[in-house]
C-alpha cells in the first residue's frame, strides 16, 4: 500500500483515517466495521461495532452483548468524511462486502465472498469500484467448483447408501455457514438429522433470519437404534476422533470443504469421503468478480496472494499482496491453509503480522 | 476404463477394509476377464515400464491448460501430484470412455511407447479428452508408472479369493510372477490364477524360477525379554543387503529380489556358484557384496554400484564381489518344506551348506547365546560388523507369507540397533507430495560450526522428510509458515527456532557436502521444543563419530 491510500495497514488491522475505523481489526480498537461472523472477522475486545442488519444474529451469537450498529443493505453512513456501506458477499448469513467512499475515490473491501447464490445467505453482488480489496483462498486455476446441486446430489447419494447398509453418516463441516448450507440442501426424507450442539446454535440464528431448515437433533436425545443408523450427524471438524463422534459405533465419515478438491488434502484428513463444497469462489469466480468490480487495482489477501497478484498484473491491472491476518483461526471458516484448523503443539516465538509475513 | 476408475474412486474414497474387499470383489466379479486380468495386475503392485517421459505429459497438459508455465508449476506445488494437476487443470469434458480396461491397455496405452514425443503428445491429449476427470486422473496414473491405491496385495488377494471361492494362500502362491514389468497379463493368465485348484491341492507344481512368497519380519520395539525364553529363538546377524531366493530347479539357477523382480543376471558369480547345487532347492537370504576373507559385508552403498548396472566390468565384479548369504531353506528334493518349524529347516539347511565350495554361496552364521543380556552384547557390535541388528526368529514357526503372525510372540521380529543421533536446527523446509502437498514436510537441517559464546554459523548437514505425526508435521508447517524469511522456487528459509533430535544409520566424510560429512537415511526421531537453538549439536559432534568409538546402544 502507498502513502495517501483510503484504507492503510496498522498493527491494529486494515484502518483507514479519513474516517477513523478499522475493518475486521485483530486487535482491540474504538470502532471497527465487521464483514462477516467468522472468528478471524470478527473479533471481540472493540468499544463500537458496525455490520450490516442481516449480520446482526450471526454477531450477537458470537461476541454476545457488545455495542453493535447495523445498517441495511446498501444504506450509507457518513463516518468523518467517509460514506461506507454493506452489500452482500454470500459468504454466510449476513456476510457483506464493505464499500468505502471519500471525496471520489471508492474501494471496495470484500471480507471472504462467493458468487454461486445458495440460498442461505444473501447473493454476492458485484460493487464498482476503484480500489478491490479480495480474498484468494483457492486463488489457483485447479480449484472449480461443481454446482452445489451437484455436491448435494453426491452427499445425498452417500447418505442413503449407508442408510441402506445401517451405517451412520457423518459430515464434518465448519460450523457457522457451510452447516446451514448443507441442511437447506440435503433430502431430509431419506433419514434423521443429528447436529452438534455448536451447529444447533448457529441453526436457530438462521431460523430466525427467515431461513427454512430441516428439523434436526441434538445428539444428547435418545434416538432409536435404527433411526441412528440411518442418519446424518454434521458435526464441527474438530470433533474428528473424539469421544462425542465416537457414540456412532459403526460410521462412515466424511468432510465438506473447498480443500477436499485436492486428493492428498482429503487423504490427511484420514476421512472415507471429502465433498467439494466451499462459502468462497474459486478461481473463475475470483476471476469474475474481479472484473465486474471494475478496479484498476486489486489488493490480494490471505489464501493463494503470490499467484494471484502475478496473475493479475499479467492481465493488466495493478495488483499488490496485503498482509492481513485472515485465516488465522480457521475453526469455523476454511480460511487459511487446510492445516491451520489443528491445535499446534510445537511453538515457535509469535512474529508480529504487520512485519509482514 | 469407466469401471476400474470407479473402483478407483471407491477404494480411494475409503478407509474400510470391509468396503474395500467388497468393491474389489464386485469389481472382479462383474466385469470381463480380460479387464480383471489388467486390474488384478495394477492393483497387486504390477508397474508396466514407463509408457511415456513425464516431461511429455507435463507440456501436453501446459498446453491443453492454456496456462503460463509458472501458473502450471504452482498448481503442481500445490497438488503435490502432476498425474492430478492435469485432472483438475482440465475441464470436465464429453465423456465418450468406452471400452473396458483391457481394450485402453491395448489399443490406446501400450503403443505409446516409443512413438515420436509430439506423437505421444498429440495422442494423450485426444484421449483425455474421451475421460472424465476421475478416468483422466487413472489414465495419467497409468501411462506414467505411477499407479498406486491403498490396498495391499493381500487384501487385493482375499478380495479375489472371495469372489471366485478359492484358498487365498493358493492363489498368493500363484500370483508370483504374475506382475512382472514386462507381463502382458490376459484372459487366460486370469482364469488360470483362479481357476480350480490342482490335483495336487494348494502345493501346485512351480515353474522352473519361481520363488515362493517372501515372508516378512516385523521390527522389534519392546523389551526381548517379553519373548519368553531365549532358547526358543534363532538369532542370527541382521544383514543390510538385497533380500532374495536363489531358486534352483530343472537344472537352472535363478536369484529372485523380494520386489519379485529376476535379479540373477545382475550377480553372475552367485548364478555360478548356484551352479553346485543339485536341485530342486530353494535357499532364502540375503544379497551381499563381500571381499574374501573378510570378516563382515561391505557397505550397502558398494552394493548399490551393482544393483543398476547390467553390464559388469571384471574391475566391479573384483571390487566389489557379491555371495548369497543363505538364512533358510524352502525347498528341497522332498518338496516344500515351509510348514516344517523353522529349527528344522535350519538343521537342514545347515547340512545342505556343509558341501559349498567357493565365496559366492555362504550360510548365515547362527548366534548362540544362553540369555537376553548375551544377545544384547552381540547386538552392540553390529556397527562394527557392518550389519543393522539381529534377528530373531521362533524356533517352532512355520515359513509364513507377507507379514502375518501364527503365534501371540510372533514368528520373525528384527531386533535392529539404535541409530545414531544429533540435534539439529530446521533452516529450510519445502513442500512435500502426495498426501503432503501443500504441507512443509521436507526438511533441511543444520548443526553449528562452533561452540557457544564464540561467533558460529549453521551449517546445512543433511535433509529429512520421515518420523513425524501428522499432527506433528502441521505444527511445523504452521511455524514455517510464519519464520519464513524467503523463497527460493518452492524451498523457504526460516528464522531458526525448532531444534529435532534427527538419527542416521551411518555417516562418511563426503568432500561433494557442504558440511564435509553425508549421513545415511536420516529421519526425525522426535522434535525437542524442550531445547532452544543455542543447545543444538555441533558439527564437531558429528565429525567425532566417524572417527571415535560406536556408541554403545540398549
Amino acid at each position: 500500500m502507498a502513502e495517501g491510500d483510503l484504507l492503510e495497514l496498522r498493527p491494529q488491522g486494515l484502518y483507514c483515517a479519513a474516517g477513523d475505523f478499522y475493518i475486521d481489526p485483530w486487535r482491540p480498537v474504538e470502532r471497527a466495521l465487521i464483514t462477516h461472523g467468522h472468528a478471524d472477522h470478527a473479533r471481540a475486545g472493540h468499544r463500537h461495532y458496525l455490520a450490516c442488519e442481516r449480520a446482526q444474529g450471526v454477531l450477537r451469537a458470537r461476541l454476545g452483548s457488545v455495542t453493535l450498529q447495523t445498517l441495511p443493505w446498501g444504506e450509507g453512513l457518513m463516518l468523518g468524511d467517509v460514506r461506507v456501506s454493506f452489500h452482500p458477499a454470500g459468504h454466510i448469513l449476513g456476510s457483506a462486502q464493505i464499500r468505502v467512499e471519500h471525496r471520489g475515490r471508492v474501494w471496495v473491501a470484500s471480507g471472504d465472498y462467493k458468487v454461486e447464490a445458495d440460498g442461505t445467505c444473501d447473493a454476492f453482488e458485484p460493487v464498482r469500484c476503484d480500489t478491490f480489496i479480495t480474498e484468494s483462498t483457492f486463488g489457483l486455476p485447479i480449484y472449480r467448483w461443481r454446482r452445489q446441486s451437484e455436491i448435494m446430489a453426491d452427499i445425498n447419494r452417500w447418505w442413503a447408501a449407508n442408510a441402506a447398509d445401517g451405517r451412520t453418516s457423518v459430515l464434518y463441516c465448519y460450523s457457522l455457514g457451510k452447516a446451514q448450507r448443507i441442511l437447506s440442501g440435503v433430502d431430509p426424507s431419506i433419514g434423521p438429522i443429528v447436529c452438534h450442539g455448536a451447529i444447533l446454535a448457529l441453526n436457530r440464528v438462521y431460523q430466525d433470519a427467515g431461513v427454512a431448515l430441516p428439523a434436526v437433533h441434538s445428539a444428547d436425545e435418545a434416538l432409536a437404534p435404527a433411526d441412528r443408523a440411518r442418519a446424518l450427524v454434521l458435526a464441527p471438524p474438530a470433533c474428528a476422533g473424539s469421544a462425542w463422534v465416537r457414540r456412532f459405533a459403526d460410521r462412515s465419515d466424511a468432510f465438506a470443504s473447498g480443500w477436499m478438491q485436492v486428493r492428498g488434502t482429503r487423504r490427511r484428513r484420514g476421512v472415507d469421503r471429502g465433498f467439494v463444497l466451499s462459502d468462497h469462489a474459486d478461481w473463475p469466480g475470483l476471476q469474475w468478480a474481479i472484473r465486474q468490480t471494475g478496479a484498476s487495482r486489486v489488493l490480494v489477501t490471505h489464501g493463494q496472494v503470490a499467484p494471484m497478484v502475478r496473475w493479475l498484473r499479467e492481465q493488466g491491472l495493478q495488483a499488490e499482496p496485503l498482509a492481513t491476518r485472515f485465516g488465522e483461526e480457521g475453526e469455523d471458516g476454511e480460511d487459511g491453509t487446510d492445516s491451520a484448523t489443528d491445535g499446534a503443539t510445537i511453538s515457535a516465538p509469535a512474529q508480529d503480522p504487520a512485519a509482514g509475513v | 476404463m469407466r469401471a476400474f476408475a470407479t473402483l478407483y474412486a471407491e477404494l480411494d474414497a475409503s478407509t474400510s477394509i470391509r468396503l474395500k474387499t467388497a468393491a474389489l470383489q464386485r469389481y472382479f466379479q462383474s466385469v470381463p476377464p480380460a479387464d480383471a486380468a489388467w486390474a488384478l495386475y495394477f492393483l497387486a503392485g504390477g508397474r508396466p515400464r514407463r509408457l511415456l517421459p513425464a516431461a511429455v505429459l507435463r507440456s501436453a497438459a501446459l498446453a491443453e491448460s492454456g496456462l503460463p508455465e509458472w501458473l502450471f508449476e504452482e498448481c503442481y506445488q500445490s497438488v503435490g501430484d502432476m498425474a492430478e494437476t492435469v485432472a483438475l487443470l482440465l475441464g470436465d469434458a464429453r465423456t465418450d470412455d468406452a471400452g473396458g480396461l483391457a481394450a485402453w491397455m491395448h489399443d490406446e496405452l501400450l503403443p505409446l511407447r516409443g512413438l515420436p514425443p509430439g506423437e505421444q503428445a498429440a495422442r494423450v491429449t485426444a484421449l483425455w479428452h474421451r475421460l472424465d476427470a476421475a478416468g483422466r486422473f487413472v489414465f495419467n496414473k497409468l501411462i506414467t508408472g505411477g499407479f498406486r491405491v491403498g490396498v495391499s496385495r493381500q487384501l487385493v488377494l482375499r478380495a479375489l479369493a472371495a469372489a471366485f471361492g478359492r484358498d487365498e494362500h493358493a492363489l498368493a502362491q500363484r500370483i508370483i510372477g504374475y506382475t512382472a514389468a514386462d507381463a502382458r497379463p490376459d484372459a487366460a493368465a486370469f482364469l488360470a490364477l483362479i481357476g480350480e485348484p490342482g490335483a495336487r491341492g494348494a502345493s501346485e507344481p512351480l515353474s522352473a524360477a519361481q520363488p515362493y512368497p517372501f515372508f516378512l519380519a516385523q521390527p522389534l520395539q519392546q523389551d526381548p525379554a517379553s519373548l519368553g525364553a531365549p532358547g526358543e529363538w534363532l538369532a542370527e546377524w541382521k544383514w543390510d543387503g538385497i533380500r532374495a531366493q536363489l531358486v534352483c530347479r530343472q537344472g537352472t539357477v535363478s536369484l529372485c529380489s523380494r520386489g519379485e523382480e529376476l535379479i540373477t543376471d545382475r550377480f553372475p558369480e552367485i548364478q555360478a556358484g548356484g551352479a553346485q547345487l543339485s536341485g530342486p532347492i530353494v535357499l532364502d537370504g540375503e544379497v551381499l557384496c563381500w571381499l574374501p576373507g573378510a570378516a563382515g559385508p561391505m557397505p550397502f552403498a558398494v552394493l548399490q554400484t551393482r544393483i543398476g548396472r547390467r553390464t559388469l566390468s571384471a574391475r566391479r565384479l573384483r571390487e566389489a564381489p557379491a555371495r548369497f548369504v543363505a538364512y533358510d531353506l524352502l525347498e528341497d528334493g522332498s518338496g516344500d518344506l515351509r510348514s516344517l518349524p523353522q529349527q528344522e529347516r535350519r538343521e537342514r539347511l545347515q547340512a545342505v551348506a556343509a558341501g559349498w565350495i567357493g565365496d559366492a554361496l555362504a550360510l548365515s552364521e547362527r548366534l548362540e547365546a544362553t540369555d537376553w543380556a548375551a544377545l544384547q552384547a552381540l547386538r552392540n557390535q553390529s556397527r562394527e560388523r557392518g550389519v543393522e541388528g539381529l534377528m530373531l526368529k521362533r524356533a517352532l514357526s512355520a515359513y509364513g507369507v507377507g507379514r502375518t503372525r501364527s503365534h501371540p510372540l510372533g514368528d520373525w521380529w528384527k531386533w535392529k540397533i539404535d541409530p545414531w543421533s544429533v540435534d539439529a536446527v530446521l533452516v529450510y523446509a519445502q513442500a512435500g507430495h502426495g498426501r503432503r502437498a501443500s504441507l512443509y514436510t521436507d526438511y533441511t537441517f543444520a548443526l553449528w560450526d562452533g561452540p557457544p559464546g564464540t561467533e558460529r554459523r549453521l551449517v546445512p548437514f543433511a535433509k529429512a522428510y520421515s518420523g513425524l505425526s501428522d499432527a506433528e508435521i502441521r505444527a511445523v508447517d504452521a511455524v514455517i509458515r510464519r519464520t519464513t524469511v524467503e523463497k527460493f522456487g518452492p524451498v523457504r528459509s526460516v528464522t531458526p527456532t525448532l531444534v529435532f533430535e534427527l538419527g542416521f544409520e551411518g555417516i562418511a566424510r563426503s568432500p561433494r557436502h557442504k558440511s564435509g560429512v553425508a549421513v545415511r537415511f536420516p529421519r526425525m526421531l522426535r522434535p525437542r521444543p524442550d531445547k532452544a537453538i543455542d543447545d543444538a549439536d555441533q558439527l564437531a559432534t558429528l565429525l567425532a563419530l566417524i572417527d571415535g568409538p560406536p556408541p554403545q546402544d540398549g
